[in-house]
């Protein structure tokens, strides 16, 4: 309360700039919540939306929440993509805490992505269903988790082959690194698509979504080796001549000594790329894969509903910034743990 | 056991040799079957076909000539011109919007400051495809040009798209807006979204700069007498611009990266016309040569760039 006060004597003090603000907020903030609230419609039909001074209409988000979700799914299955996603949630909460970066982690992994893909996919008595009737949330969970979790490995192996005393690895890893960073995702999606399929074997039609997704891990590990690279250079030098004059081989020294702490430095720098991968799975929409954003902006396109974009793109807006400040907190509490664990040490 | 340094070199040299052949093997294999590929759909690599005629019209041309018999080399042509001028546009007002903004973050006026704060981080925390959506589909639903929506004196939004009052005050005349500057809803839309997400992103890195100045040095300066003006003008914003420089130039070769999704939108960028010349000609591979050319040959121009500027600043001894 004092705080409050004392702000607003302060802004009493600057009476232009106290007005500008207000002013600024109110032209704003005002028209977002009559719009959103106060005339907004939350049940009903679309008649109902389209009378006049009716302003956002939630009741459009109602009906077509299930599609938003799982996009072109067959409506009689969607317990899966639901149950998929789900899966995914309980993966990403067991492996938040740094305590339990342990080998059985990775066999739960491997386990709890078979049991997604299967959700998904179908098999045993599950019906098959098709990856072009993939969509919404569990597409853009899969998109980004599994492209950093390729990327990640691929990124380091990069970031290492850069900055090795070997010329040749050193070409081959930098050409890989700027060629991809230097292109927009899109370019790398249409690449996907447009190139990769000619080298394959005839009869051979390569699944859409696995060729968004390994052009996401693509991606995603050029900019993962170039964080890596940052951490790397700040390991002072004389760590790995230490960990070498006490016998461990190069490889033991990375992995042991030098590795650990580039990454632990270099927290911020993934969790921004991770927010960053969230976000830009979006873009598989221009080779016409159905993500969150994409199973919005086709909800509008119904015809007893034409024309919600606004409500549309501000729901699934409000789950992306909802997801994102999600993973910012997270690398919050998750650089305070590494700390602590290394104030103990 | 600790390996001399002579079988390291031996080892080295054999794992080198390797991987250059590793490489040079997988691109041949790869370059080979992509050629087989083609074959089989009687497609022949060559760029003899940016010599037919098009037989498809651009929408948006930048004041260029264009019609479907032209040249589908003339098409990218017209691609790449309005992909330049969505960069210049877009990395323009992203800058000063950017420094605005970072600036505003920073006064002594929370709520000016809250404001602020709420917009970049509405802007970071959201895709950019879906402002990009968002925008367009909110240009598409303004009325027609004769209930144009006026929301500053001259300048007036329908679904037409954004007339400007250059170079002189837009008048309504039979269907349309004579006199003015006529935007087209998707260059519009794809420009304010590029701007408002990387305008965010710069005021971030605005901010870090100066917010990194040492706070002595403001101390230092108004203890020497100057004004708080000449303290920023003087002082600190010299200072952080060298920091911030590089950060910048990645900021605004990102948005150009970024004006690619100007193919999600239709407006015909670089992108679009060259993903529409592979759809029509079947010459995928070449245009996808042509489009990853045009985007390393930007960013690596700006990073060679970038890297004289560091080498300029490290010589003065900054």
């Amino acid at each position: 309360m004092i705080v409050w006060r004392d702000r607003w004597r302060r802004l009493a003090r600057r009476p232009v700039a106290g007005a500008a603000a207000i002013i600024l907020a109110a032209t704003i903030l005002l028209p977002l919540l009559r719009w959103g609230i106060v005339d907004a419609r939350w049940r009903g039909d679309a008649a109902g939306c389209r009378a006049p001074d009716v302003g956002a209409c939630w009741a459009f988000i109602g009906h077509k929440l299930p599609f938003i979700l799982f996009g072109l799914y067959p409506p009689s299955e969607r317990w899966r993509p639901a149950m998929a996603t789900c899966v995914l949630m309980i993966l990403l909460a067991i492996s938040a805490s740094p305590r339990r970066w342990q080998r059985w982690l990775l066999v739960v992994w491997i386990a709890g992505l078979g049991l997604v893909l299967l959700l998904l996919r179908g098999g045993f008595v599950l019906p098959r269903v098709a990856t072009q009737d993939w969509g919404g949330l569990p597409v853009t969970v899969l998109l980004t988790l599994v492209g950093l979790a390729i990327g990640f490995p691929l990124g380091i192996a990069l970031a290492l082959g850069r900055r090795s005393r070997n010329v040749v690895t050193r070409i081959v890893a930098a050409s890989i690194v700027e060629g991809v960073r230097g292109v927009p995702l899109i370019a790398v999606l249409y690449f996907a698509v447009l190139v990769v399929p000619l080298a394959l074997r005839r009869g051979l039609t390569p699944d859409k979504l696995l060729l968004a997704q390994l052009a996401v891990a693509v991606f995603a590990s050029a900019y993962l080796a170039e964080a890596t690279r940052a951490g790397l250079q700040l390991v002072p030098r004389g760590r790995l001549d230490a960990a070498l004059a006490l016998g461990l081989s190069w490889w033991q020294s990375m992995r042991l000594v030098v590795l650990p702490e580039a990454l632990r430095i270099v927290v911020p720098s993934y969790i921004s790329i991770a927010v960053g991968f969230f976000q830009d799975t979006s873009l598989i929409v221009v080779i016409g894969l159905f993500d969150l954003l994409n199973t919005a902006r086709l909800a509008a396109q119904d015809p007893d509903w034409l024309g919600f974009y606004t409500e549309a793109y501000v729901f699934v807006g409000l789950l992306y910034f909802v997801g994102s400040a999600l993973i910012s907190r997270y690398g919050l509490w998750l650089e305070q743990q590494l700390a602590r664990g290394r104030a103990q040490a | 056991m600790v390996p001399s340094p002579a079988s390291w070199r031996t080892r080295g040299a054999l794992g080198q040799a390797l991987l250059g052949l590793a490489t040079v093997v997988l691109l041949w294999w790869f370059a080979h079957s992509v050629r087989g590929g083609l074959a089989r759909e009687g497609i022949t690599l060559g760029f003899g076909f940016l010599h037919q005629p098009a037989n498809f019209d651009i929408g948006e041309r930048s004041g260029l000539r264009f019609t479907p018999e032209d040249t589908v080399g003339r098409a990218i042509v017209v691609g790449l011109v309005n992909t330049a001028r969505i960069a210049l546009v877009g990395s323009l007002l992203a800058l000063i919007l950017g420094f605005v903004v970072g600036t505003l973050r920073l006064v002594d006026n929370a709520l000016l400051r809250g404001v602020m704060r709420a917009g970049v981080e509405v802007m970071r925390n959201t895709p950019l495809l879906l402002l990009l959506f968002l925008l367009i589909a909110t240009l598409h639903t303004m009325p027609p040009p004769a209930h144009a929506f006026e929301p500053l004196p001259g300048v007036f939004l329908s679904d037409r798209g954004l007339v400007l009052p250059f170079p002189h005050t837009p008048r309504f005349v039979g269907f349309n807006f004579v006199g003015g500057t006529t935007l087209s809803p998707e260059f519009a839309a794809l420009a304010a979204a590029l701007v408002l997400h990387h305008g965010a992103h710069i005021s971030e890195v605005v901010r870090g700069a100066i917010l990194a100045i040492p706070r002595g040095q403001r101390d230092a300066a108004l203890a020497l007498g100057m004004s708080p003006w000449q303290v920023s003008r003087l002082v600190v914003i010299p200072q952080a611009l060298r920091a911030m420089v590089p950060l910048l130039a990645t900021n605004c070769v990102s948005l150009i990266k970024n004006s690619s999704l100007a193919v999600a939108i239709g407006f015909p960028d670089v992108v679009s016309v060259l993903n529409t010349t592979a759809n029509q000609t079947g010459h995928g591979v070449e245009a996808m040569a042509i489009m990853l050319g045009v985007y390393l040959a930007l960013s690596l121009g700006v990073a060679s760039l970038l890297n004289v500027y560091n080498a300029r600043i490290l010589r003065r001894g900054a």
